[in-house]
């Protein structure tokens, strides 16, 4: 990050970030501001498009997981499950129990490690006032010890299930290519009960954070299971009436292009902004969570509904209790599969789904040909969806701060924006930021 | 005492796969070489419990493609900006600073860094880098025979 004052009219400030630090991806923000009041805000995402969808085309459906696994190196599990749960509700295919409570397993595992980076990592150090975790390791040692255990644990959950911790290869369309057995996975016992422990940890430090007061009134959606908290099936919720089959999602959202940015912008049909993420997953399914998770969370003084974006980091550390127990509870309950893979019968076909990627809902939709060759294809990222809802939160945020000191507005604008652990690589898919005060 | 070697980079971009490329030629020497991704978080468990270890890793330091350099990270960290090459915001460099703060670095802890020039999605290693990796796997036996 670098910040720099330009030589603006008498009155006016101007302040540019070249590149926001502690988010995944290239971007840029740029504000204009009149005493309190936002003239002009863009978040300018200029990593280059990826094109995935483009190049996804024309290859058979088989191959498909291990492309899309590529697509993010934090939360490959969710790009490879939805792009499977897509085909295989396009290809009628029946899983084995055990699959599901195996892919169950693979998600607590990306969550743990996913999690623990950005809670620790990437947004502690805007609460506790440092430039970034190595200063920070200075006065809370032991805290960051625990972060990198916690997420190694993740990491090796990720590793046993899916072959390796990054763009794993072991997930196909019908279940897995192989699968632990029984004591592999009791192998992590110890390892999931002191990470249990280390996350309620998590909860009590982040907790004591100081949270600007900030509420807006989100259009909270994500996955909403009967019996579970989401992670890859069920109906897409809001808390203003949305409750559809993934079929129907691209009838209730769209996404449009904005010229400042390479990754489109999402938006609820006829209605505008919406968010995904924790907060969204945290007051939607609040009862599913364990009674542990949801003690924890009251020990924090969260409740749903929680509107303050910028205690998302509050919800992670929840999620990480819960990821921690759920991986503990189906790991008892695992026996390998009796049909690891089950049979898949080609057809010319469509599916779509929607999983939980830590950082919110991910949408994947395919269509195949008679030969199972992918004549179309459409990923959503997380990122995409609550780009527009992030420009909202800084319309209404930066008024609030606008008397403060350049440096000062420019840290909490960063802050604001790492709420939503943006993952612009997958999105598009790195942050400068420029604001200019102009004379009143 | 056989220095733990670890080679860092991505095989697919371009010359990223130096390090990598250098822990093969290693392995087959019968030294002890991992390839390992660059993440600066993981990178820290690798390395825990070694006392003797190289890191061999892609480098911008300015210098012409294929210069190797060669730095003792306990004495004279290396610039943090050297190790961008990719996109893993937590690299080797930001390894070795939190490493250094957490009191987890290893008790003799070199880095041999290959410059860079180019780090194309699916490109190969460029001819330049190709020859530094030569002079990275010699400069590495030879400090090994010194241990």
């Amino acid at each position: 990050m670098s910040v720099r004052a330009s030589d603006a009219p008498k009155g006016a400030v101007t302040i540019r970030v070249d590149c926001l630090a502690r988010v995944e991806g290239e971007g840029g923000l740029q504000v204009k501001l009149r005493g309190d009041r936002v003239q002009e805000l863009k978040l300018r995402i200029f990593e280059p498009p990826r094109l995935f969808e483009g190049f996804l085309r024309g290859r058979h459906f088989t191959e498909v997981p291990d492309i899309t696994a590529r697509i993010c190196g934090i939360c490959p599990i969710a790009y490879q499950m939805s792009s499977i749960h897509a085909l295989e509700r396009a290809l009628g295919v029946e899983i084995d129990p055990m699959t599901r409570l195996l892919r169950r397993i693979f998600y607590c595992g990306e969550w743990i490690e996913s999690h623990a980076l950005h809670v620790y990592m990437l947004h502690a150090p805007d609460f506790l006032g440092c430039q970034d975790v190595i200063e920070m390791a200075a006065a809370h040692k032991q805290a960051v010890n625990d972060a990198l255990r916690l997420k190694k644990i993740g990491n090796d959950l990720v590793t046993l299930i899916g072959g390796r911790e990054i763009h794993p290869v072991s997930a196909a369309v019908g279940g897995f290519y192989k699968v632990p057995a029984r004591r592999q996975l009791e192998g992590m016992r110890e390892a999931l009960l002191w990470a249990l422990e280390a996350s309620l940890n998590t909860v009590r430090l982040v907790a004591g954070f100081h949270f600007p007061d900030f509420e807006q009134d989100y259009e909270f959606v994500s996955l909403s299971h009967p019996d579970e908290y989401p992670f890859n099936e069920g109906r897409l919720v809001s808390n203003r009436g949305i409750d559809i089959d993934v079929m129907e999602y691209e009838d209730c959202f769209a996404e449009r292009h904005v010229r400042h940015s390479t990754s489109l912008h999402s938006a609820v049909r006829a209605r505008g902004s919406f968010l995904v993420g924790p907060l969204a997953r945290f007051n939607l399914n609040y009862e599913k969570l364990t009674p542990l998770a949801r003690q924890a969370a009251a020990d924090a003084g969260l409740a749903p509904p929680c509107r303050n974006q910028f205690k998302s980091i509050v919800v992670r550390a929840v999620e990480l209790v819960f990821a921690c127990e759920e991986a503990l509870r189906l790991i008892d309950a695992y026996e390998p599969p009796v049909t690891p893979m089950a049979p898949v019968e080609v057809r010319a076909a469509t599916g779509q789904a929607v999983t939980e990627a830590p950082r919110g809902s991910l949408y994947h939709r395919y269509r195949i040909d008679d030969d199972g060759i992918v004549v179309d294809a459409r990923i959503i990222a997380p990122t995409s969806q609550n780009l527009r809802r992030i420009e909202d939160d800084l319309w209404s945020f930066i008024p609030k701060i606008a008397s403060k000191s350049v440096d000062e507005m420019t840290w909490q604008c960063e802050q604001a924006i790492r709420n939503y652990d943006p993952c612009i690589s997958c999105s598009c898919h790195f942050l400068k930021l420029h604001l200019e005060r102009a004379p009143e | 005492m056989t220095p733990l070697v670890i080679g860092c980079g991505n095989p697919d971009r371009g010359d990223d796969a130096a390090g990598i490329l250098a822990a093969r030629r290693l392995s087959e020497f019968g030294l002890p070489a991992i390839e390992h991704s660059g993440d600066g978080l993981a990178l820290i468990a690798v390395w825990e419990g070694a006392a003797d270890v190289i890191v061999v890793d892609a480098v911008i330091t300015g210098a012409p493609p294929g210069t190797v350099g060669v730095w003792d990270a306990r004495t004279a960290p290396p610039n943090l900006d050297a190790f961008r090459g990719s996109t893993h915001h937590f690299g080797v460099a930001e390894a070795i600073g939190l490493a250094g703060a957490l009191g987890r670095l290893p008790p003799r802890l070199i880095i041999v860094g290959i410059e860079a020039a180019a780090f194309d999605l699916g490109a190969p290693v460029s001819a330049a880098v190709r020859c530094g990796i030569d002079e990275a796997v010699r400069r590495i036996v030879a400090l090994a025979g010194q241990r």
